[in-house]
């Protein structure tokens, strides 16, 4: 299983700002970002290369923040590369609650972060249909 | 249990005949002050025939203006030779209100505290650490004398300054502390970014907290953060300060020593008497004091009285805690408010931190409310849908508590104004 760390942050200016600079100092890699806000407030996701120093850190900060697991499945960088992934999902009824890619090697491979309601009963059903599911330190192997 | 049994559990008969007594003792003494003896020659009031509640009834209240009116020696009723103490409030809103005191009311004083804190349970080998002003302002002074009348060690550190707070509550393994409610708050975040746990690294396990209205709510939400007890405590300057009531280990409501203080309850606009369980002004009069007598004093405080008995066995009356100030309630949309309803929503909601404040506005002639919240970071869990529940759930919440829905903003930890002393809560923009 990988992970996730989502940061709960108020929505102005030098937010993210004090994020990078926290996991910047503290030689903390970033993959991949994402945010989302409602009126206000929002809540940026980081899937990093060590995401529990990078939780560690935030929390000595006491920046609310909230490590939590996510599955990441490798794609191929093609039409209809996604699909195959939404489809095995969709056919066993599970919801997809949030979810982010990245290209690992243009042309090639490209990986899919999601959240489902039930990451376990996700995870056996994307293995048992031949996907490759990475761990946090197979994500920096691309 | 008892600091002073016999006093503490009288049969009612003999405790109304005991404050019958002290009553004509006082009226002796406000006879001596000048503002009491133009009231008196003014109302054709004889002083020598008050003496029961009834026959105090017919003495106007007095307010704080009246006692700024006073202003130096208007209320002092022996000569200040006899005075040891004095006191003072801030006079941030005008005059100060100047309270003396003599020896035997220092004393007096003194033994009120320690019998409220004897009552919850503090003993001689305590370690007490007194984190209220000292000075004018009667809280640190007052339970510092208390304390020390028990034997306890007192480390007299007063207000503010949290970081040697807690070094001390560390290194001297302080048992037990006086402190404002909302500070309380405050510093169990700070104790926890020092690394330690408020709960499983400090030897505490009593908090005496007052100074300033809290809900039952804020008081749940201490004990859970300290892993200790906490007391309410109630006092005003007027009537010495800490040690007019005071909750006893059953943590049901205040006793109000009825020995040195008269209780009355009155509808802040009639004046007439509540019946037990109606919230009313507290009114006080003053039966030990011979310096500064002072006459069904009206606090501004909103409360109301019990009179069924307590299982401690004591005989006193109790108040409920305070509900509000005749001054603190603000009107919203044609809706009375009171701050300590909006705290007691919030304090109730696991998710929702110690620090918040409530903004009053106008905006194109309509009032507006917003409460700023900072959330716990420990129940942050990572999404924005659950932070959505989240806000509308206290919103809903609010609504039904006040019947007004006034916006609400999501904060993270350390945004809002910290206050090492009494905490502001409500910010009020509006122009009349």
């Amino acid at each position: 299983m990988a992970h996730q760390v989502s940061v709960f942050a108020e929505n102005k200016p030098g937010r993210i700002e004090k994020i990078t600079r926290l996991f910047h100092q503290a030689e903390i890699n970033i993959r991949a970002i994402t945010i989302s806000s409602a009126n206000g407030f929002g809540v940026i996701k980081v899937l990093v290369n060590q995401p529990q120093k990078a939780y560690e850190i935030l929390r000595s900060q006491g920046i609310p923040s909230y490590l939590q697991e996510v599955i990441v499945v490798v794609m191929d960088d093609i039409p209809g590369g996604l699909h195959k992934v939404a489809q095995v999902l969709s056919e066993n009824n599970i919801n997809i609650e949030d979810a982010y890619g990245f290209v690992v090697a243009s042309g090639e491979k490209a990986v899919l972060i999601i959240q489902v309601e039930s990451q376990p009963r996700a995870h056996s059903v994307l293995e048992r249909n031949n996907f490759q599911l990475l761990s946090d330190e197979e994500i920096y192997k691309y | 249990m008892y600091w002073e049994k016999e006093i503490e559990t009288l049969e009612r008969d003999q405790l109304v005949q005991l404050q019958s007594e002290r009553l004509q003792e006082t009226m002796k003494q406000a006879a001596k002050t000048s503002y009491y003896r133009k009231i008196f020659s003014h109302d054709h009031i004889q002083p020598e025939k008050i003496k029961t509640l009834e026959d105090l009834r017919t003495i106007p209240p007095t307010t704080k203006d009246d006692l700024r009116s006073g202003f130096p020696f208007g209320f002092l009723a022996t000569s200040l030779d006899e005075v040891i103490r004095l006191h003072s409030s801030s006079g941030t809103t005008g005059t100060p209100t100047v309270i003396y005191h003599t020896a035997e009311d220092v004393e007096n004083w003194a033994n009120l505290v320690a019998r409220s804190l004897y009552g919850v349970g503090v003993r001689k080998n305590d370690i007490f650490q007194n984190m209220m002003s000292y000075g004018l302002f009667t809280g640190g002074l007052g339970m510092h004398y208390g304390a020390e009348k028990i034997g306890t060690m007192v480390i007299p550190i007063g207000g503010g300054n949290s970081k040697r707070q807690i070094w001390f509550l560390k290194n001297f393994k302080t048992t037990v502390i006086h402190i404002i409610p909302s500070y309380s708050l405050l510093l169990s975040n700070l104790i926890k970014s020092e690394g330690l746990d408020p709960k499983s690294d400090l030897n505490l396990k009593i908090l005496l907290i007052g100074a300033e209205p809290h809900s039952e709510e804020t008081r749940r939400r201490v004990e859970e953060l300290y892993g200790a007890k906490a007391f309410n405590s109630y006092g005003l300057s007027e009537m010495n300060g800490p040690g007019v009531a005071f909750e006893c280990a059953y943590q049901n409501d205040l006793h109000l020593w009825e020995d040195a203080f008269v209780l009355e309850i009155l509808n802040p606009k009639t004046l007439e008497p509540c019946a037990p369980g109606e919230l009313g002004e507290v009114v006080l009069t003053t039966l030990c004091r011979q310096a500064t007598p002072i006459l069904r004093y009206r606090t501004k405080d909103l409360a109301y009285w019990i009179n069924d008995p307590c299982p401690c066995g004591r005989t006193h009356h109790r108040i409920s805690r305070i509900q509000g100030r005749t001054d603190d309630m603000f009107i919203f949309h044609g809706v009375n408010i009171f701050p300590i309803q909006i705290e007691k929503v919030l304090m109730n909601i696991p998710e929702v931190g110690s620090n918040y404040l409530i903004t009053l506005d106008r905006k194109d002639y309509r009032d507006t409310m917003k409460v700023e919240i900072e959330i716990k970071p420990e129940l942050f869990i990572g999404d924005l849908p659950k932070l959505e529940r989240l806000r509308d759930r206290i919103q809903i919440e609010l609504r039904s508590e006040t019947l007004v829905t006034p916006e609400i903003i999501l904060l993270e930890p350390g945004t809002l104004p910290t206050s090492e002393g009494k905490a502001v809560r409500v910010v009020d923009k509006r122009q009349i």
